[in-house]
């Protein structure tokens, strides 16, 4: 072998040795058991400290106010939503008491109308829906349904009102086009309103051949619109809208 | 924090929360400038070796002793950006084999060990011997040592000198291309990211690399030519400029089928992008990457070097050459880094849900600041006048300068 | 008291003597036995005896668009359980609102990722349509960041969530950048990358991820994919699905229902 050759093999084995017994020692121990990491980073994370108790662990003092809440529009709020974490409540409740939200400015976090929010989610003008009293004056946190039910269904359907309001259709009652139960202003999500389900609904007002004042527009309901309900194309709240 | 305000106040549209920190900053713009060089440097020696271009034989140890140094500083930008520098090491101890990035390590490894002091301790060998066996001092000693020992001069030890030499530049070619390419695949293979998810994106590297190393060579030589007040080669000169104008061509040309590509298929990314470049990217990617930097290098080259026609489209007078040279060289290299630029940090203005853009708050002080990195940049030139003194790179040239007149 | 508790009057024959002796023995054992298995399934979450075993859990998330209002109690909850900081540039959850102009223009803001809620939606070019999205990381099973980590920092755990391992991250940042959801942060006090763990630490003993427990419309739903009985199953099979940047193919758990498609 060349002399050269010699010389460089050496110092190859010599480094090459030297990196495998520093990989040896400074490999982490337990790197590589489940995959290509430390399984000790498991348990490191497993370990962080718990700040949120549950909702569940509230039962096991507060039983009155749990069962009240379970059965109220409230019962998908978890308790800590409101009263913050409570871990350390649970470890020691008289040292760590939570705090109770009471001002009005809390529930329209929630509540608050934005146009955002799902329709039929319940909001409130926070300005205008009975100024100046705290939310829980009316409405008790743990059973917050309204002190009596609505009398206008504006009291829900602000938006809807309030764009109606400038319509075409701002006379007619919401009652005129939409049948509604009673019971929709107790449980509104279970028992709904109806929609006109026939162009000769609307036609009623708008054939040409309908009888009424000629500032109705009419349209001739054999052709206009074809396949479609009115309301397909129409929005019936704001009928001829920008 | 505060940097962080700022820029909140200054982004348009929408971007993520978390995007509003830049994270890959001017420090990963310098390390694929500084390996490019390394790799362009080495493409440049192998033509003599392995492609027997004679012409440029002054430069071979010049390119070889350009490129160790910057080898040598290129890890440096990715330590300072590390969060956790002092556990850089893991990267060979539990390297993540799906991981472009776990490559580095490796491939850095090989290509300074294997390739790099290989090829420049067999090419050396013969002087190494002769220097410590004619000098005194710590000239002698340090020369010895390098020597490993191994002081055989028979005509079989030089001709195996030889034969490893050709063997290692062969292999160091791939190596080479391995070295910068894998830097272009780390953001290639980004699929999140739609501005450096491409195919290209390794060629495009190594191309515009193949071009700064060249043009750094030249620049080089020439300097270090005129500061040992020695006639230049203006063959070997030529012939340099003849080789970064064909490079030249081919990483235009690449670039400009990324951008007719992008715009031709049009996918969702496009309307950002168009924001991003036409916005954020105008001065360093239309002016200083496009025009300064290709267009006007390309256009210069292609009249005056004899790449077109054996006298230059306008022949002219050598030192007026030299000076165009020297100009297009110096517009290359802020063309590139403006390439590398554009990428890392073009690649991150604009946000993943495609409808914002940030901008990039570059500090003045601490490791990510402009003056570690302008450190950075000249760290390796300080290197190469070490290495020059313990290694000396000049053969006379065999080609006296002539002058040739119009 | 209802008619099912009182009991049934057994019959005068002897052989009636047996069934009665059988009924009573049974229904003194029934309770027992109830006991003893709630018992075990306690212990199981607590791990006192059986210890948590990740391969026998799968975790997912299911979104409901349908059902966010954008409070933000779950990035406030987020933040607190996991002493994330609270500048607004970490987030390991943030819900974005998208609002779609009749003129078909997409506008999405999420100030400070909405920890404190949005003010009121307004748009001058009119609203089309408008909803709030949570967002989070998607525990890939494909996950690219743990494709990219070059030290095997950050991983896929066996019951699928992606975790980071704190104490061995070099801080490259690699992760963040291949990430198509934006989900991943440099915590600036450890210097390594961070991003939401499904609240790994509550998960293992049976608890709820902090958002999910704190949401108040039931928007958010985690489950056990492994579980045929899981909130998760039940929300897939009721809901038609869709994952954010399916395109990328990261395979994400984080199933969202009522997904608008300028989301992105």
């Amino acid at each position: 072998m060349p002399q050269q050759l010699k010389r460089l093999v050496v110092l190859f084995a010599i480094l090459a040795a030297g990196l495998l017994a520093a990989r040896h020692f400074l490999r982490p121990a337990t790197f590589g058991e489940r995959g290509h990491y430390r399984s000790a980073a498991v348990t490191t994370v497993a370990a962080q400290p718990i700040h949120y108790a549950g909702r569940e662990s509230c039962a096991a003092c507060h039983t009155e106010i749990v069962a009240t809440h379970r059965g109220a529009r409230h019962q998908t709020v978890s308790c800590e939503v409101c009263h913050g974490p409570a871990a350390a409540h649970t470890e020691s409740p008289t040292e760590n008491r939570l705090p109770a939200p009471r001002e009005r400015g809390y529930c329209p976090l929630c509540h608050g109308y934005d146009p955002s929010r799902p329709t039929g989610f319940p909001q409130i003008d926070p300005v205008a829906h009975n100024p100046l009293k705290a939310c829980i004056t009316c409405h008790k946190p743990h059973q917050p349904e309204p002190p009596h039910v609505p009398q206008e269904c504006s009291a829900c359907h602000g938006e809807i009102a309030r764009m109606k309001a400038f319509s075409h259709h701002a006379l007619l009652d919401c009652t005129r086009c939409h049948a509604t139960p009673v019971r929709h202003k107790v449980t509104p999500r279970v028992v709904r309103p109806d929609k006109p389900r026939t162009r000769e609904f609307c036609g009623g007002c708008h054939a040409s051949d309908a009888r009424g004042p000629k500032e109705i527009p009419r349209v001739d309901m054999e052709t206009h619109g074809g396949r479609y309900l009115c309301w397909q194309c129409h929005y019936p709240h704001y009928p001829e809208g920008k | 924090m505060e940097p962080l305000r700022e820029i909140l106040q200054q982004v348009v549209g929408y971007i993520y929360p978390n995007e509003v920190e830049l994270h890959w900053g001017l420090l990963i713009v310098v390390y694929p400038y500084l390996t490019g060089l390394v790799a362009g440097a080495f493409i440049l020696a192998s033509l003599v070796r392995v492609f027997n271009v004679k012409e440029v034989e002054p430069t071979y140890r010049l390119s070889l002793l350009t490129a160790l140094a910057y080898l040598i500083v290129a890890p440096l930008p990715l330590l300072a950006h590390l969060g956790r520098p002092e556990r850089a090491f893991e990267i060979f101890l539990t390297p993540n084999l799906n991981s472009a990035m776990a490559m580095f390590g490796f491939v850095y490894a090989w290509y300074l060990m294997v390739v790099l002091l290989l090829e420049i301790w067999f090419d050396y060998r013969k002087d190494l011997v002769l220097w410590s066996q004619g000098e005194k001092g710590v000239r002698r000693w340090v020369h010895w040592l390098l020597t490993l020992g191994a002081t055989e001069l028979s005509p079989r030890a030089l001709r195996f000198d030889q034969s490893a030499s050709r063997l290692i530049t062969i292999i160091g070619i791939p190596s080479a291309f391995l070295l910068h390419g894998y830097v272009g695949f780390i953001f290639g293979s980004v699929k999140a990211n739609p501005w450096w998810s491409s195919v290209l994106m390794p060629i495009v590297f190594l191309f515009s690399a193949i071009v700064s190393g060249i043009a750094l060579v030249l620049l080089l030589y020439l300097l270090s030519t005129l500061l040992r007040s020695k006639p230049v080669d203006m063959i070997c000169l030529d012939k340099l400029a003849t080789f970064l104008f064909y490079a030249l061509v081919v990483d235009f040309s690449l670039e400009m089928l990324d951008f007719i590509h992008r715009l031709y298929e049009a996918e969702e990314s496009i309307h950002i992008l168009s924001q991003l470049v036409s916005s954020r990217l105008f001065l360093s990617l239309v002016v200083l990457q496009a025009l300064l930097g290709t267009v006007l290098p390309l256009l210069l080259l292609g009249i005056v070097s004899p790449a077109l026609r054996s006298r230059g489209v306008i022949a002219l007078p050598d030192e007026l050459r030299r000076l165009l040279y020297v100009g297009s060289a110096v517009l290359i290299q802020i063309g590139i880094f403006s390439t590398r630029w554009n990428v890392v940090i073009g690649g991150q203005l604009f946000s993943k849900s495609l409808r914002g853009l940030t901008v990039y708050k570059m500090q003045l002080m601490g490791l990510e600041g402009l003056f570690m990195s302008g450190f950075l940049l000249m760290l390796p030139l300080l290197l190469l006048l070490l290495l020059i003194a313990v290694l000396p790179p000049w053969p006379e040239s065999p080609h006296a300068s002539q002058e040739k007149t119009a | 008291m209802d008619e099912r508790s009182k009991p049934v009057a057994p019959p005068a024959e002897e052989i009636c003597a047996e069934r009665r002796a059988f009924v009573r023995t049974c229904s003194l054992a029934a309770p027992l036995l109830l006991l003893g298995l709630r018992a075990a399934a306690v212990r199981a979450f607590a791990g006192a005896d059986a210890p948590y075993d990740p391969k026998e859990h799968y975790y997912g998330m299911g979104v409901d668009i349908a059902k966010c209002i954008g409070c933000g109690r779950c990035v406030e909850a987020c933040k607190t359980e996991n002493d994330v900081l609270r500048e607004p540039f970490y987030f390991r959850t943030w819900v974005e609102r998208y609002v779609i102009t009749p003129a078909g223009e997409t506008v999405v803001d999420s100030p400070q990722g909405g920890i404190a809620g949005f003010s009121g939606t307004t748009s001058e070019k009119g609203i089309l349509r408008t909803f709030f999205v949570p967002k989070l990381c998607n525990q890939c099973a494909n996950p690219p960041c743990v494709q990219v980590c070059p030290v095997g920092a950050t991983f896929l755990t066996e019951d699928g969530v992606v975790l980071v391992d704190r104490d061995y991250c070099i801080g490259c940042r690699y992760c963040i950048q291949a990430c198509p959801y934006g989900a991943r942060y440099l915590d600036p006090r450890t210097h390594t990358a961070d991003k939401c763990t499904f609240c790994y630490h509550r998960v293992v003993k049976g608890l709820l991820p902090a958002c999910v427990e704190v949401c108040p419309t039931g928007a958010r739903v985690f489950g056990d994919l492994k579980q045929r009985s899981s909130p998760l199953n039940r929300f897939t099979r009721f809901n038609k699905v869709q994952v954010l940047k399916a395109h990328m193919n990261t395979e994400p758990k984080v199933y969202y229902s009522n997904l608008d498609g300028e989301v992105r």
